[in-house]
């Protein structure tokens, strides 16, 4: 946990309150992580365990890739509201075609993330609001997964059950994959030259272009990126439910959104982080259902209460924000 | 041809417009190996764009541009990089979301690969450290949070790090304007170091004494032209003031304009309830007063005037393309939902598509020629309309109806509610634009806008009533007219 502090120890005064304030701000996502385990644990002890993180975590790591995704276009000053019947989308055909001709499968997914990298450019070339362009595309992507599975059913490769049941030893596989997404991510886009790039069309779109740099190209980098892992999340989510529903990723678009803005993102700006974001979701999917039920709080009330979380969570970010001007 | 060699880059006859606005008129321009140049100027006089010009980020519309003596055809920032020609913009162009050696990465192709960080980091604190010794900057530091001089030492320190990309020429926008008196003498004095050791430097400031003291050469500009140019040792503050001119008082202007020659006939018109034979007549380059009590006719006539430009109507001949700036700027002036840009851009349309669609790009660099031209705050244009002060958005109205192809520019008292500096500025652009050969016909209802008119009609119930000249003009005539004869 202690990577996320990327700053050291302040030299000097002027800017330390700002340095203070965004230390403040990237521990804020472990402090709410840590918050939500403290609260598990003292509801319920023996979930904190091997067998329990593997049973609570279930379905983080399909949200931890999609939050990735939607991260990227934050990263580039848009937003992606299709991610979510994306997901469904790459989820049926993970259980139809990537079973049954694995070559057409894979043919679709590289050709949806394709896709993803044609609306980047289009978004960037006609200067269009990215809300309506993937809005839209949330219809078709939902309608091409209705096409591909009228109802639910088909189910996951082998090959794709077997790496989601992994059972690595000491470590729950949940943790261990969120660990290496957010490690991979992180060293892709914040240490990398040309993730500088990427996130500079984020902050100064205006002084890359005059740095001779393409801003076409990095809006394509950056929404082939969330076609990328929009395709991963897809296919670790079926590699756990073992088979599909063309609405199974609906509600993934606002988590992402959640998930990213949790972990110390923001909308405009190309301030993201990985690390950040990755912690974001697990947090949304520990406070999603495990602790609620702990807490018992009937069902009926858990979306409400889950939506009660984020509102403090991200109250808790504007103060610290708010302190910094 | 030695000469030519010598010189790092020349324009010949460099042209560029926004919409009907010349910005640049035909400029020759050139700086030579081991040489600082100052270029001074009012704001809106070019510089900026000629600079643009030369850093590669804008096109230009005419002319040539030639870098060691070789014409390029095809100029962009990539090439300009590649030659050794580098540009601090005058507006800050950090990336406010990272670090100080990232920021120095995106200027460097060549930062790249394993360990790109140290070399960034090495090069930006070593340049830093020469320039201005203890700057207290960290590469670390996210730019941000730095204080705005600060931001502003990063940025002259990048221009001058080296790596792949060879150095020759930097272009200096307003370095000084965000240093304090020591940073900035530190600066100045980097920059006749550097020239010495044979790079070339051409310095942009408002602050006179910077540039008479540190440029070798001068160029002055006025009105997107070069208006005199000679060793700075030729100026003195007084020379270069009266040389950029145009900076004494609007007062004396206004009594300048006395017209002589009669100019092309733009409007004649006469109002539906006339009954004598009095008519409005405008002419090019004059600017027309309409004045009289509030609600007398003289909105009508405006509008009459302004149907008639695209269909023909009894009793008033247009000839020239026509814009109205409205009064009422809610009702009739702002589309309420747009940004500031695209509320500018709405009369010029067809200047600014490409093809059958409109070129964002276009139309960006069209808002932006006008927000310096005519001073319209804002820190973006694509921010709504609605983001701007009252004043402003008048302005962004001034800018629609001044950078359309409109030769008769009809004003419907749209000065209502505008602040006085606001004020000031617009009647000399108005002035300005009328000795370029415009006609304005001005309804207000304040009886000082009309001393900025050539001739002004007296309007009462839908007729004209009286017609003064520049010099029978009077607020007492007026009221006269306003009020009397023909009831």
């Amino acid at each position: 946990m202690t990577a996320i502090v990327p700053g050291t120890v302040p030299k000097s005064s002027p800017r330390g309150s700002g340095a203070r304030a965004r230390m403040l701000r990237s521990l804020l996502p472990a402090l709410s992580l840590a918050l939500v385990l403290i609260a598990i644990a003292w509801l319920n002890p023996r979930a904190i365990s091997y067998f329990g993180f593997n049973l609570m975590l279930n379905l983080a790591i399909p949200i931890a890739l999609a939050t990735i995704a939607q991260m990227f276009v934050i990263a580039g000053n848009e937003l992606d509201l299709s991610i979510g019947t994306f997901v469904g989308f790459v989820g049926c055909v993970t259980a139809t075609w990537l079973r049954d001709a694995p070559l057409i499968g894979v043919a679709v997914l590289l050709g949806s993330i394709g896709v993803y990298a044609l609306l980047g450019a289009l978004i960037h070339l006609r200067n269009l609001p990215s809300i309506v362009v993937t809005l839209g595309m949330s219809f078709v992507w939902q309608g091409l997964a209705i096409l591909i599975l009228p109802k639910p059913g088909g189910k996951a490769p082998d090959w794709l059950l077997a790496i989601m049941s992994f059972k690595p030893p000491y470590i729950p596989f949940p943790i261990l994959a969120a660990l290496i997404i957010a490690a991979v991510v992180h060293f892709g886009l914040m240490r990398t030259s040309y993730g500088v790039i990427l996130r500079g069309s984020g902050g100064n779109a205006a002084a890359l272009r005059r740095a001779g740099w393409s801003l076409l190209r990095t809006k394509i980098v950056l929404f082939a990126l969330t076609g990328l892992f929009g395709v991963l999340s897809g296919m670790a989510l079926i590699g756990i439910t073992t088979s599909a529903d063309a609405n199974i990723g609906n509600g993934y678009t606002l988590l992402s959104i959640a998930g990213v803005i949790l972990g110390g993102g923001e909308f405009v700006g190309g301030r993201v982080s990985p690390i950040g974001a990755v912690i974001g979701a697990l947090t949304l999917a520990l406070a999603a259902s495990p602790l609620l039920t702990f807490m018992h709080i009937p069902p009926d009330w858990q979306v409400a209460a889950n939506g009660a979380i984020l509102i403090i969570v991200l109250a808790a970010r504007v103060l610290i924000s708010r302190r910094e001007r | 041809m030695l000469q030519a060699i010598a010189d790092i880059v020349r324009l010949d006859g460099a042209e560029k417009h926004f919409g009907a606005v010349r910005a640049l008129n035909g400029v020759d321009f050139h700086v030579g190996a081991g040489e600082c140049v100052g270029l001074v100027g009012h704001n809106g006089a070019g510089k900026s764009t000629l600079m643009h010009m030369v850093a590669g980020t804008l096109r230009p519309d005419g002319g040539q541009i030639a870098v060691r003596g070789n014409a390029e055809a095809s100029y962009s920032v990539a090439r300009a990089l590649e030659l050794g020609i580098r540009c601090v913009f005058q507006e800050l162009s950090l990336c406010p979301n990272l670090s100080v050696a990232e920021n120095t990465r995106i200027n460097h192709p060549a930062l790249a690969g394993f360990g790109w960080r140290r070399k960034a980091a090495d090069l930006i604190q070593t340049k830093l450290d020469e320039i201005f010794p203890d700057h207290g900057i960290s590469a670390d530091d996210v730019a941000g949070d730095l204080s705005i001089g600060r931001r502003q030492m990063v940025e002259v320190a990048r221009a001058f790090t080296l790596t792949r990309e060879p150095l020759h020429l930097v272009i200096l926008d307003e370095p000084t304007s965000s240093l304090d008196a020591h940073t900035a003498g530190q600066l100045l004095a980097f920059v006749r170091r550097f020239v010495t050791s044979g790079g070339s430097c051409i310095l942009i400031s408002h602050v006179l004494g910077e540039v008479l003291q540190n440029a070798d050469r001068i160029v002055v500009m006025r009105d997107g032209k070069v208006v005199a140019a000679d060793a700075a040792g030729a100026f003195d503050r007084d020379k270069l003031v009266a040389a950029m001119g145009g900076a004494e008082g609007h007062q004396k202007a206004a009594a300048e304009t006395t017209k002589t020659e009669v100019g092309a006939l733009r409007v004649r018109a006469r109002p539906a309830r006339q009954q004598d034979g009095k008519e409005l007549v405008a002419r090019a380059g004059e600017i027309i007063g309409l004045a009289g009590l509030a609600g007398h006719g003289q909105t009508d006539l405006l509008l009459a005037i302004f149907s008639a430009a695209s269909r023909a109507k009894a009793g008033v001949e247009v000839t020239a393309p026509v814009a109205l700036v409205a009064g009422d700027r809610q009702a009739d002036g702002i589309f309420a939902q747009w940004s500031i840009a695209q509320n500018i851009g709405i009369r010029s349309l067809q200047r600014l598509r490409n093809g059958l669609l409109i070129s964002p790009q276009r139309e960006a660099e069209f808002a932006d020629f006008w927000k310096k031209k005519i001073g319209i705050r804002t820190p973006d244009m694509n921010n709504n309309i609605f983001s701007l002060s009252g004043g402003n958005q008048q302005k962004a109205l001034f800018a629609r109806a001044l950078g359309s192809d409109a030769e008769i520019v009809l004003m419907d008292d749209p000065m209502r509610g505008v602040d006085i500096g606001t004020k000031l500025e617009v009647y000399d652009l108005v002035r300005e634009e009328a000795a370029k050969g415009r006609t304005f016909l001005w309804y207000t209802t304040e009886t000082e806008e009309l001393d900025n008119c050539d001739q002004v009609y007296v309007f009462k119930n839908g007729r004209i009533v009286a017609n003064l000249g520049r010099d029978e003009l009077t607020e007492e005539k007026i009221i006269q007219s306003s009020f009397g004869d023909a009831a």
